[in-house]
């Protein structure tokens, strides 16, 4: 029995989606749903890049209990995530807000797009018209064209 | 023999140092004595490196603690295979590792290089040995796998369990070759700035190790992905974590070289951008190798936390990368400028293409890095997760995955735009009838997800649409398009089944995230739930006894309208060594789709022990996995083509 007795005392140790545990579920399963969806969008802020949908931390038990209770009262989404951003900081959305500080970031893949684009149509605008052949090269085409008919 | 494997080590990195001086004065001078001497010295790294390789082994195999990387990272009772993989499983052998692959392609290059210019290869040898050096410098002086311990420990702590497993036992090699090959890209395209000459057939030189490192890197992944799919037991495959993001960059900007690469080939245009994605390409190698060991991120994967390692792996990447690039910004000007394309034309759509990985390969950094940017400078921490990805990342996606068919059957300089749509029509009228009639019956209703299965639909289908084109089929006799189809060169098949491969992803990906069913439980023996059609009965949980773990194993029954359809035996293993739980998935494939299950924790319920089982149905998960091994193929099929092999006609040698 010794591993049992291990394996009692390591339980909680294993991240598995902890979030579908039914001992934590709401009765009504659009709440559910609700806060599901609201889990995936929070980090378990002592975890390594997880959000409490997933972690099996007690930190993710209480937020996700504190999401729960909140969908339960009729919350908004919008407000529940301003309860954790007030109470936590930026830090506990894993999808950053749209200010100015985060301009770059949401910004920066498509400027990217635009300046590669822009790059694009300067090239093609610029195409040179197909040259003229210079005198020498007449006269080498000339020459071959002429090898060519002996 | 640690002794013996720190002198091989220290034999390398003299040897390495010997290719970059015997190399770079064999340039100089012009002699072709010190350029082989120079090769030799390739060659010799290689021997010596992977005689330490060896020698480290072989302290893993037979379980040799008084090496302190084997007692930290090694045990007794570990199966053979892992104390095999435990050479690249920590810190210092997994540099090893690097430093083997960096070796073995500098003596690749210098074999299969002939029929490079003499010139263009001796600098293209000196700078893989310059990068030899500097790594394998790290290595013995800050990074030394063979250091002993005093006093040796009776048995070692073992490897982390979730790392025992097949698919991730031979994860690393994959990835670390297709980091590495990177390394050779890098190296011809300083040579290319040296000379200063970038043309069709440097790029044809450039595109085999491109696309050799491109394949190896996509299994590389691929393993990695499959391992977390079915080892971390929450039925995700890519979780946009740091490390996994290290390791997705390279790539894409691999996928972007191999394109521009042939642009450059075939119509000598682009060549400034095809360097400079050579050089970005292994600057996102050392970039990832950089962030996993650094501890600047914290990840699931990351490895043990040393500054003074990141220091100087930061170091390494600012030199190297800042070299390469001071060097581009400085030569670029002078390359020539190549051909004129119209708007609509193959060129355009390659650039196009070009534009979107480049944009993509920018989101996913962003993404990484810019948490620690802003944290820098503002003390506000934020973080990046998969919802921003899911913004930036697939819009992007979405337009390359548009606009993909067309590029193929475009015509280099002119396309024709009016042909193109005559060819693709029914190709995106199947798409189109597909993703309609998913919105309509696939239960529940979801917009993106028919989106995403109509894309890729008009991948696969445009695939398909481009070998008849080639084939000319229903337009000619069967017979004719046959002889047709057999005779297309590899590079062609390679192209197609690469494109089919990222289809049959697209198609997976989406069904897997937009139609998984998840189901939780806490049953006794004999408990049942439902998911998906499924209808699942636990039997029994017994104990088991593993080679270095015990476990608990259950054993469930799987039924659908009435009819049993597979029995799954998930376990929850404990290993006694180090004291932590994993969890062991059953998987029953039914078609391409999955029925996962996972034994969760055991509890006490009102009558007694109950137990945790979650189940998912993963329509079309093998899809996932598949496509991106399609890609691989195709990129393997294409290395094959007998243009490469042969390689271009020695052109003169130039007054170099």
């Amino acid at each position: 029995m010794r591993f049992r007795a291990a394996l009692a005392a390591l339980a909680g140790v294993l991240c598995i989606a902890a979030a579908s545990d039914p001992s934590e579920r709401l009765p009504d399963p659009a709440q559910e749903a609700r806060a599901r969806a609201i889990f995936k969008d929070v980090r378990c802020l002592v975890c390594q890049n997880e959000s409490i949908d997933d972690s099996e931390a007690e930190l993710a038990h209480d937020l996700r209990q504190v999401v729960r209770q909140q969908v339960r009262a009729g919350k908004s989404d919008a407000q529940i995530k301003q309860f954790l951003t007030d109470r936590y900081g930026q830090f506990v959305l894993l999808r950053p807000s749209f200010d100015v500080g985060n301009v770059a970031l949401w910004a920066g893949p498509f400027l990217v797009v635009g300046f590669g684009l822009v790059l694009l149509l300067f090239k093609l605008r610029n195409r040179e018209p197909e040259t003229e052949l210079s005198q020498a090269e007449r006269e080498r085409l000339r020459r071959l064209s002429q090898d060519g008919l002996n | 023999m640690a002794e013996l494997g720190d002198f091989a080590l220290i034999l390398g990195l003299a040897f390495s140092i010997a290719q970059l001086a015997l190399s770079a004065s064999a340039r100089l001078r012009r002699s072709t004595v010190l350029a082989a001497a120079g090769e030799g010295a390739a060659f010799a790294a290689f021997v010596t490196v992977a005689t330490a390789f060896g020698l480290l082994m072989h302290a893993f195999v037979v379980s040799d603690f008084s090496v302190a990387n084997v007692a930290a990272n090694s045990h007794t009772e570990k199966p053979l295979l892992y104390k095999v993989a435990g050479t690249w499983g920590s810190h210092e052998g997994s540099m090893l590792l690097w430093d083997l692959a960096l070796t073995t392609y500098g003596a690749a290059m210098a074999f299969f290089g002939r029929s490079l210019p003499r010139g263009l290869k001796a600098t293209a040898v000196a700078v893989q040995g310059g990068l030899g050096a500097v790594f394998l410098a790290y290595t013995v002086f800050a990074s030394n796998p063979f250091v002993r311990l005093l006093n040796p420990p009776v048995e070692g702590r073992s490897l982390n369990p979730l790392l025992q497993d097949p698919a991730l036992a031979v994860h690393p090699p994959f990835l670390y070759s297709g980091y590495v090959g990177m390394s050779v890209v890098f190296s011809l395209a300083v040579a290319a700035l040296i000379e200063g000459r970038v043309d069709a057939a440097w790029a044809r030189w450039v595109r085999p190790w491109a696309l050799a490192a491109w394949s190896l890197l996509t299994v590389g992944i691929t393993l990695g992905s499959f391992w977390a799919y079915y080892e971390l037991g929450w039925g995700g495959w890519w979780f946009w974590d740091p490390v996994e993001n290290a390791s997705f960059m390279p790539w894409l900007v691999a996928a972007a070289l191999l394109h521009s690469a042939v642009v450059t080939e075939k119509r000598g245009a682009l060549s400034g951008w095809t360097v400079f994605l050579g050089l970005a390409a292994f600057s996102f190698s050392m970039l990832g190798a950089f962030l996993v060991r650094s501890g600047v991120l914290t990840s699931v994967h990351a490895f043990a936390v040393d500054p003074k390692r990141g220091v100087l792996l930061l170091i390494i990447l600012g030199v190297t990368t800042g070299l390469g690039f001071a060097l581009f910004a400085w030569r670029a000007p002078t390359l020539s400028q190549g051909g004129v394309f119209a708007p609509v034309s193959r060129e355009s759509a390659l650039v196009l293409n070009n534009i979107l990985l480049a944009a993509a390969t920018a989101t996913v950094l962003l993404g990484t890095l810019y948490p620690l940017i802003r944290e820098a400078v503002t003390g506000e921490a934020i973080s990046v997760g998969p919802p921003y990805f899911n913004l930036t990342f697939m819009p992007l996606m979405a337009a390359l995955v548009l606009l993909l068919p067309t590029g193929p059957l475009l015509a280099w300089k002119r396309g024709d735009a009016a042909g193109v749509t005559q060819r693709l029509w029914a190709a995106a009228l199947i798409a189109l009838a597909a993703g309609l009639a998913v919105y309509a019956i696939q239960d529940p209703r979801k917009a993106f997800g028919a989106l995403g299965l109509a894309l890729g639909a008009w991948l696969i289908c445009g695939a398909i649409a481009e070998l008849v084109e080639r084939t000319r089929a229903l337009r000619v006799p069967a017979v004719e398009s046959w002889r047709r189809l057999v005779g297309l060169p590899r590079g062609a098949w390679g192209m197609t089944l690469a494109h089919l491969g990222l289809g049959v992803f697209v198609l997976g990906a989406t069904f897997e995230t937009a139609w998984r069913a998840e189901a939780a439980e806490t049953l006794p023996i004999g408990g049942a739930l439902n998911v998906g059609a499924y209808h699942l009965v636990l039997k029994d949980v017994g104990p088991i006894e593993g080679p270095n773990y015990d476990a608990e194993r259950a054993i469930v029954v799987a039924t659908r309208d009435g009819r049993p359809v597979c029995t799954g035996e998930p376990e929850r293993r404990l290993y006694l060594a180090g004291g932590q739980t994993t969890s062991e998935v059953a998987i029953c494939n039914r078609g391409f789709s999955h029925l996962y299950m996972v034994l969760g924790e055991r509890r006490d319920g009102a009558s007694g022990p109950v137990w945790l089982i979650r189940a998912y149905w993963n329509p079309l998960a093998t899809l996932i996995f598949l496509g991106p091994v399609i890609m691989a193929l195709g990129g393997v099929i294409s290395l094959s083509d007998r243009r490469l092999r042969i390689g271009v006609p020695r052109r003169r040698e130039q007054a170099a």
